[in-house]
Order: C-alpha cells, then sequence, then structure tokens
C-alpha cells in the first residue's frame, strides 16, 4: 500500500556529508533523545495493544498447568495436513503476488505514465476491492463461478485458481500504486537515450525501466505477499477446508476447536513467515533507496497510443489490453454483480434495497438502521484514523532519521518492521488475545468501546507509516543541517524543514487509515457491541439471514461501504496527485 | 511550494472539527457513564452471541423495573463465544451470558463457566430441554436446523420432494443437496449431530459417504449456500435442498403469498436450544439471575420469534401468523445429550472431514 515512492539516493550521502558538518554535537543528542521519547509512544502503544494480547495468547497454548509444554509443536508437526496447509500458503500467496505483479505493473505503466479521459475514475476503481468485506466478495466471487453463473463454464468453482484470483482482485491496487507511483517519476531520458542508441522498446525496457522498477516491484511484491499469506475470508468461502491456509487454520482450531496448542504453534510458523517477508520487504527497500535517482517531478504523462505509425499496434496496445482486461473482468465484474444483485428486487429491479437501508432489515434482522451503523463506522473511523496518523507519524519521523551509529540504524530497522508485524497476525489471535490480556486490572477494558477504534488503529498504522516515510526520506538532509547550523532548534527544524512535507503526505495517509477503518471486520467483530454495530458487521449480520430483503440489503449496504470507500481514496487521490509534483 | 497546503490543511482541520465536535465515538458515548462504573452493582452485563436482538422498549422496562442497567457485548458467533468465555473463566467477560447452544453447551459446563441457577420462572415446557441436571444453563428457546426445498423445482420436474434423510441417496436427489462444513458453521455441525443421531455412532460415516458419492455439495457457510448455491432464495443457484432452518421459509413469502416458495423438510431436522447462564465470578450474579428471569418472561419469550428468529421455550406463548402458516417446527427432532456430543464433537468433525472432504 505504498502509494508514494519518492526515495532518492541523496539519502545515504546525505548521512555521511552530515557526519562532517560541525557544531551539532549538542543538537545531536537532543535529537537522539527526541527520537527516543518519539518512538517510544508508538512502541507502547503497540506493545500493549498488540504484542501483549498477542503474547498472552500464544503463551496458553505453550503453558499447560504451570509447567511449559511443548507437545503442540510434535503434535502440529506430526500431522500431515500442517506440512499440506503450510505448502498451500506459500503456494497461494506466491501465486497471488505473482499474479498481482505480473498484472499490476502493466496497470502501473497506463494508470500512471499514460493520460486517457476517466484515468482518476479507473485509479480509484482498482483500490476499492481492498477494502470491501471479505464475505460479500465471497459471495460476489461464487456468484460468477458458480456453475448456474455468467462464468459457471469455466468451471472454477471451488478451485485454487479462484483463490489466486481472488488474491489478486484485492491486491492488484497495491501493485499499481506503488510501482505507478515510483515509474511517474522515473527520469524517461535513460530509456530515451537507450532507444536513441538502438534498442528495441522491449529492450529498452528490459535493460534500462525494469531494473530502475525493480526495487518497488520487489517492495509491492513482499506487501502483497503478506496479504496473501494472511488470507482469511476470502479463501475460507472460496476453498474451505480443501484449501486452508495456516490462517484459516488458527481460526478453526481457535474458534471452533480451542485447541490453544495447535494455534499457538501455528501463529509462530505464520509469525517466522511474516517475519521473513519482512525482512524481504526492508531488503527491497533499501536497495531502492540505495539506487534510485528520481525526478523531483513526474514525468509528464503522455496520452494512451493504441496505434503506432501506419495503423500498426502501438506500442501501448498490450498494456492496455492486459489492463483492460483485468480492470473489466477481474475487477469490474464482481463489483457489478454486487451492484445488479442489490438491485434485484422480488418484483424485479429497483431501488428497495436501498430505501430499505433507513430500516432494521426483514423481520428486524438488525438492531438498528443500516444508515445508524454507517454512522458509527464513521465515528469510529475518525478515532481510528486520528490514533493510527498520530503514532504512524511518530514512527515514521523517527524511521525517516538516518542516525550515523550503527546501533541506531539497526533500531530503526526494527522499529520499521515492528510496526508492519499487525499486517501479518492473524485477526483470531489478536482479538482472543484482547479478551484474556486485557480483562483484569490494570488493563481491564472489557465491551469498552475505545478498543474499535485501537484494533483498527493498529490494522491502518503500517499503512500510515508506508504512506508519510517516503515522503520524509525524501527530503534532503541537507535541509535540516543548514537550519541547524543557522541556528534553529530541533523542534524548529521538524516544524519548518519536515512539516510542510509532512503535512502534504497526511492526505493520503487520512484516506488510507479512514478506508481500512471503514472496511475492518475481523478485529471489530470481535469487539462490536450489538448496539453499536459497524457497517462491515451488520453486511455480515444481514448476509447470514434468509429473505430477501435482507440478502439485498447486505449487497446494497455493502455497495455503500465501496462507494464511501471510493470516495475517500478518490479525495485523496486527487490530494496527493495535485502535490505529487513537490515532493 | 504551498499551493496545495490549504486543501490538506482544510481537510485535516475538517477531520479534527468533525471529531472535536463530538462526532467521536469515544467523545460521543452515551454509555460512557455505566461503562466507568464497573463494579457497581446496578450494571449487569451480558454477553451474547453476534445474533442477539432484544426489542428496545423490553430492554427499557427492564432497566425501569430493577434498576439494573444492561451493558451488551457480542464478541462472536455461537462457538467463538462459548471458547472465549472458557479462556476468560477466571476473569468472565460478564455477569450473565445468553446463547450458547447445545452443540457447545457441554463444553462450557464442563469447563465450569456457569454457576447453576433454577429460575422461579421456568416453564414446565422447557424442562425436557435442561442441559444437565445441575441447572448450570436456563433453556431460553429453540430451533430446528432441517434441509429446505425449493418447491418450484420439484414442481417443474415432476419430483416428490425427499422427505427422510434416506431419500437424499435416491438416484433421482443426486447433484441437488448443498449443505455447509460442520467445522465452520454452526447449521453444518448441528447436520452432522442430526445423521449420528440417526444412524448412530456406526453408521453416520457410511451415510455420508454415500451422501458424498450421490454428489453433494459442500460449502463453508450458510451465506454462501443459501445465497449462491440454493435455486429458492435470491441467488438462483443450482441446488434446489440446501441446509438451513425450520423458520427459513417464513423469510421466503412475499406480501400478498399464500405459500411459500421454499419448505422445511421436518424429517430431516435437527434440534437446537439456546441457553442463558450465570458466569462463575460474576461481578453481579443477583442481577444475572435477574437478567435470566426476565429472558422467560412472557414478553421477552413472545418477543423473541420477531428479533432473534428461534421459538420460545414456553409452549404457552402465541406466535407470529407467518410462523404457524409457513414454519412450522418438526414434530419429532432429532435430539442429542449435550454431555455427548462434548465427548465427540471434535472426533465427529475430524472424521466428517476424512469421509466427505479427505
Amino acid at each position: 500500500m505504498e502509494a508514494t515512492v519518492g526515495g532518492r539516493a541523496d539519502g545515504r550521502a546525505g548521512g555521511r556529508s552530515s557526519s562532517r558538518a560541525g557544531g551539532r554535537a549538542v543538537g545531536g543528542r537532543g535529537r537522539t533523545a527526541a527520537a527516543v521519547v518519539a518512538a517510544a509512544v508508538p512502541l507502547a502503544f503497540l506493545a500493549i495493544f498488540f504484542g501483549y494480547p498477542v503474547a498472552a495468547l500464544v503463551a496458553r497454548g505453550f503453558v499447560a498447568d504451570g509447567a511449559l509444554d511443548l507437545g503442540g509443536v510434535a503434535e502440529v508437526f506430526g500431522a500431515g495436513r500442517t506440512w499440506r496447509i503450510i505448502g498451500l500458503t506459500f503456494a497461494q500467496a506466491i501465486l497471488g503476488t505473482l499474479g498481482a505483479v505480473l498484472l499490476g505493473v502493466p496497470g502501473a505503466y497506463v494508470l500512471y505514465c499514460r493520460r486517457f479521459p476517466g484515468r482518476t475514475l479507473v485509479r480509484t476503481l482498482v483500490t476499492v476491492p481492498f477494502v470491501l468485506p471479505t464475505v460479500v466478495v465471497g459471495v460476489a466471487f461464487r456468484s460468477l463461478l458458480a456453475t448456474s453463473g455468467p462464468l459457471g463454464f469455466l468451471g472454477l468453482d471451488g478451485t485454487f485458481t479462484a483463490i489466486v484470483l481472488a488474491l489478486v482482485f484485492f491486491n492488484y491496487a497495491v501493485v499499481v500504486r506503488t510501482v505507478g507511483g515510483l515509474w511517474e517519476r522515473l527520469d524517461p531520458r535513460t530509456a530515451q537515450a537507450a532507444r536513441a542508441l538502438g534498442a528495441s522498446p522491449a529492450r529498452a525496457f528490459v535493460t534500462v525501466t525494469l531494473p530502475a522498477l525493480g526495487p518497488a516491484i520487489a517492495s509491492a511484491a513482499s506487501v502483497v505477499f503478506l496479504f496473501c499469506a494472511t488470507a482469511f475470508g476470502v479463501v475460507l468461502v472460496l476453498g474451505g477446508l480443501r484449501f486452508g491456509t495456516v490462517e484459516t487454520e488458527i481460526w478453526i482450531q481457535t474458534t471452533q476447536f480451542l485447541n490453544l496448542r495447535a494455534a499457538s504453534v501455528l501463529s509462530v510458523v505464520q509469525l517466522v513467515v511474516v517475519a521473513g517477508a519482512l525482512v524481504a520487504f526492508s531488503r527491497a527497500r533499501a536497495t531502492r533507496e540505495r539506487a534510485l535517482a528520481l525526478h523531483g517531478n513526474p514525468a509528464r504523462s503522455t496520452p494512451l497510443q493504441l496505434t503506432g505509425r501506419g495503423g500498426r499496434p502501438g506500442g501501448d496496445l498490450l498494456p492496455a489490453a492486459v489492463t483492460a482486461v483485468v480492470v473489466g473482468v477481474l475487477l469490474l465484474a464482481p463489483m457489478l454483480t454486487l451492484v445488479l444483485r442489490s438491485l434485484r428486487t422480488p418484483t424485479g429491479w429497483g431501488l428497495d434495497n436501498y430505501w430499505a437501508l433507513g430500516s432494521t432489515g426483514g423481520d428486524n434482522a438488525l438492531t438498528v438502521t443500516v444508515w445508524q451503523a454507517t454512522a458509527n463506522s464513521l465515528r469510529i473511523a475518525v478515532d481510528a484514523t486520528m490514533i493510527a496518523v498520530l503514532m504512524g507519524v511518530l514512527v515514521a519521523l523517527v524511521v525517516s532519521r538516518r542516525p550515523r551509529s550503527t546501533a541506531g540504524r539497526r533500531a530503526i530497522v526494527w522499529l520499521d518492521g515492528a510496526v508492519m508485524l499487525p499486517l501479518g497476525v492473524s485477526a483470531v489471535t489478536v482479538g482472543f488475545g484482547f479478551l484474556i490480556a486485557l480483562n483484569h486490572p490494570p488493563l481491564d477494558l472489557r465491551s469498552s468501546p475505545v478498543l474499535i477504534p485501537i484494533a483498527q488503529a493498529i490494522v491502518a498504522m503500517p499503512l500510515v507509516v508506508r504512506t508519510v516515510l517516503p515522503v520524509l526520506r525524501a527530503i534532503d538532509p541537507r535541509q535540516r543541517q543548514v537550519a541547524a547550523v543557522l541556528g534553529a532548534t530541533p523542534l524548529r527544524v521538524l516544524l519548518t524543514v519536515d512539516g510542510p512535507y509532512l503535512v502534504r503526505s497526511l492526505g493520503l495517509a487520512i484516506g488510507f487509515a479512514f478506508a481500512v477503518s471503514l472496511g475492518e471486520f475481523g478485529a471489530t467483530s470481535f469487539l462490536s457491541r450489538p448496539d453499536r454495530p459497524t457497517l462491515p458487521v451488520v453486511v455480515f449480520r444481514l448476509i447470514g439471514q434468509p429473505g430477501a430483503l435482507n440478502q439485498g440489503m447486505a449487497l446494497a449496504a455493502a455497495v455503500v461501504l465501496a462507494l464511501l470507500t471510493a470516495t475517500v481514496m478518490a479525495l485523496a487521490e486527487r490530494l496527493r496527485g495535485e502535490h505529487a509534483g513537490e515532493i | 511550494m504551498t499551493r496545495t497546503s490549504p486543501a490538506v490543511a482544510a481537510m485535516v482541520s475538517a477531520a479534527v472539527a468533525v471529531s472535536l465536535a463530538g462526532c467521536s465515538l469515544i467523545g460521543n458515548s452515551p454509555d460512557e457513564g455505566s461503562t466507568n462504573e464497573e463494579g457497581e452493582p446496578a450494571l449487569v452485563r451480558v454477553v451474547t452471541h453476534d445474533s442477539f436482538a432484544l426489542s428496545e422498549d423490553l430492554i427499557e422496562e427492564f432497566e425501569d423495573e430493577t434498576d439494573y442497567t444492561l451493558e451488551f457485548s457480542a464478541p462472536g458467533d455461537g462457538g467463538a463465544l462459548v471458547n472465549q468465555l472458557i479462556l476468560t473463566t477466571d476473569s468472565p467477560l460478564g455477569d450473565v451470558a445468553f446463547g450458547v447452544d447445545n452443540s457447545f453447551a457441554g463444553r462450557a459446563i464442563a469447563e465450569g463457566v456457569f454457576d447453576p441457577y433454577t429460575s422461579p420462572d421456568l416453564p414446565p415446557s422447557a424442562e425436557p430441554y435442561l442441559a444437565d441436571d445441575a441447572g448450570s444453563l436456563t433453556p431460553v428457546d429453540r430451533g430446528d436446523v432441517c434441509l429446505n426445498v425449493d418447491r418450484q423445482y420439484f414442481t417443474d420436474h415432476d419430483l416428490a420432494e425427499p422427505e427422510t434423510l434416506d431419500d437424499l441417496l435416491a438416484e433421482e436427489y443426486g447433484d441437488l443437496v448443498v449443505v455447509t462444513n460442520p467445522a465452520t458453521s454452526s447449521p453444518g455441525l448441528a447436520f452432522l449431530l442430526a445423521t449420528v443421531a440417526a444412524y448412530g455412532e456406526d453408521g453416520w460415516q457410511d451415510y455420508w459417504q454415500q451422501l458424498a458419492d450421490n454428489g453433494l455439495k459442500v460449502v463453508e457457510s450458510w451465506s454462501d449456500a443459501y445465497s449462491v448455491d440454493f435455486s429458492g432464495s435470491t441467488g438462483e443457484g443450482d441446488r434446489p435442498i440446501v441446509l438451513s432452518y425450520a423458520t427459513s421459509p417464513a423469510f421466503e413469502v412475499g406480501e400478498d403469498e399464500t405459500e411459500a416458495p421454499t419448505e422445511a423438510l421436518l424429517g430431516t431436522c435437527f434440534q437446537q436450544v439456546e441457553y442463558a447462564g450465570v458466569l462463575a465470578g460474576a461481578d453481579n450474579p443477583e442481577g444475572a439471575q435477574a437478567f435470566i428471569d426476565f429472558l422467560l418472561s412472557d414478553e421477552v419469550q413472545a418477543d423473541i420469534p420477531e428479533q432473534m428468529y428461534m421459538y420460545p421455550v414456553n409452549d404457552q406463548i402465541d406466535l407470529p401468523q407467518a410462523w404457524t402458516d409457513f414454519a412450522p417446527l418438526a414434530d419429532d427432532p432429532f435430539t442429542m445429550d449435550p454431555a455427548l456430543i462434548d465427548d465427540h464433537r471434535d472426533e465427529w468433525i475430524q472424521q466428517w472431514t476424512d469421509t466427505v472432504i479427505g
């Protein structure tokens, strides 16, 4: 979900030159102290509301009658099913990532390097799947693929392919935004030079453009891998237990069998996988920061050229065709299925399901109306966004520093990784962890309304960091040094040098945090109060009730959620688009 | 460099403004007062499953009459609820729990989640549903999990509707049935228990093997089966026999219709009973008991069909017209002792998975 890619090569050089700058000793110590304090707040937040609950739950699985019990390890690794599931998890994550990258790179090119009418709309559309409730996406996908559905002839229902397609559906936007954001800023002259020296377009792309994009692709791939490896709802709905993953297995062992021994071992397995992906992720980013010299301004995008000279196919035809198929079939078809089914009524077509959103559903399926639930979602999203942005910005400010000491640099890598971890840990583990860890003094937060925004903020925080950090890293450290040499206090340097960049990158960060909070279901469903449900929770409840009205309302409510998300993301896209040239 | 700052600044300040104006959940919580008063006897904390619902005015009436304040939390579906109650026995999530059903009651009782309580208001018709002799749990409502059929399909194909579990093995019903996985869905578990009750601990696997051979389809959740695969509802799928509830047909009746387009096969039903219980170690056991009495009151019992789609345990309560017309309960549903279920549940699910999913 890294939408702004502004890393520049001057980071390292700046770091070296800063060590030579004189008169910084006192300011350096002050800055270190400030960084430690700024890191302590989000770390404490994460430790209390993420690390402690997860550790508490996992520990339960390894302790029996007060003694360490590692019997679960042998039990889990002795079962053939475990290895099959680990294999399936990797297979699905690798294929999902490959699919998202292979399809997303042409998409990034078309949507960020080429101009055509409706481009902003398409950019917004591709982000909507990312936050659609998985239970609804599952129904939409299966409506298309079931033998009776419009794509039933493909025979994909209940297959591994369907799961991989759904994963690509959810994660396509990650690749498009991350790679596209970088691509539009690549200096086009390098590729032009290669072409002038006689390279074919394909050769220029493979030898010049692709290596430059490599780090961004690797970075996007790692995030997508993380999301795919821990996908839950959609895997369960589309694949069932036949294609279980480590995540679905944790869910079943925890919520259905209460086998915490097995669930804990599997949680540790998942943490290992996630940590591995994070290491790859941080390597990829480091490479990018070292290797890339970017245009400050995005290259002015040229119009899409579908036909070349003499009516022959133009250079953009292939990527445009791939993108059209992906957006049209993979992304739009399920979304259209949702919209169409939401317009179906027992007597034909109509807006009845939408009018009914002001009610509590057929036969009082809900305790509040869907609009009240929407209002709840918006309120919670405001709180979650504030927490996530505050914590995320603090982390980004600290991580964007480049301390001279090895220990300092190492600490920053660890902090960066710690903040990403919540993306890769099962919502069930976190939810159950909350229940057993935060339900007695000194932290007795049982059923406190504050828990939902906190849980959502933890999920949104990594995205805030990934959005704000590249912008802060792109600031030439010499600007700060100059300000410091001229006598500015560290606080003043922060306000006058980092501040303006930070404020402008906040638009997108707020958008992401808001959208994530609106769509979050896993942790929310654990903590939700029946008198104050969120929009995804009422969608889940409605779709679990028989009757045409309830089913129709569930789909209509999902469309409302998608529209809200699209609006938020369009706003964020707009803000980002306007100032992108200045980063 | 500052060209767009006003726009972003406006957005940021707008976000800050709405939250400061009291739009935030934390800042605007009407229950804030009561959550801060934990430990006071007036508060009764009710833990339920996520399908819990009661009419607002009944809750207000209870609060007015008793001076108790109710606070609800709903941390998941029935199975997740029980497991969370077990995990938190040393520091319970609330005072009273509602929504533990007979497929999980045995586990909760065995783990010591509940303190026994026998309500003076327990109707005689509820006694057959008691989960144990000690009265650890109070039966509140009941319902049946049954196969449902799309009647139109059978008319169109000039085919008799199946009636029993055995009928489903006949060739003419091949490829027509969709059920849910017992490991991931509570109706799926109920149906598995129905087959164990019907064919015995030695015979049920053989039955499922034959069902699977006859083109059975298994999906993971009720919504998936009912809204995608079932032909009788909105999804217009291709399977006319689906696992659902005895009450489902009542929801499929249009406004002026006199017949339901779907029908429950009453010979295939497993009886579900939902219980309430006082949580061991509750801060307010008296309040918890008062809440259980409240659930058994005639007003709440009459409210249950409308709000939770279950039948009241009190058989003296009048049912909604649509239910008496379209959603009768089975006369003789399959049942099973909660303790027996608890002894074998995981093992049966495992064997089922080996037999049907492979």
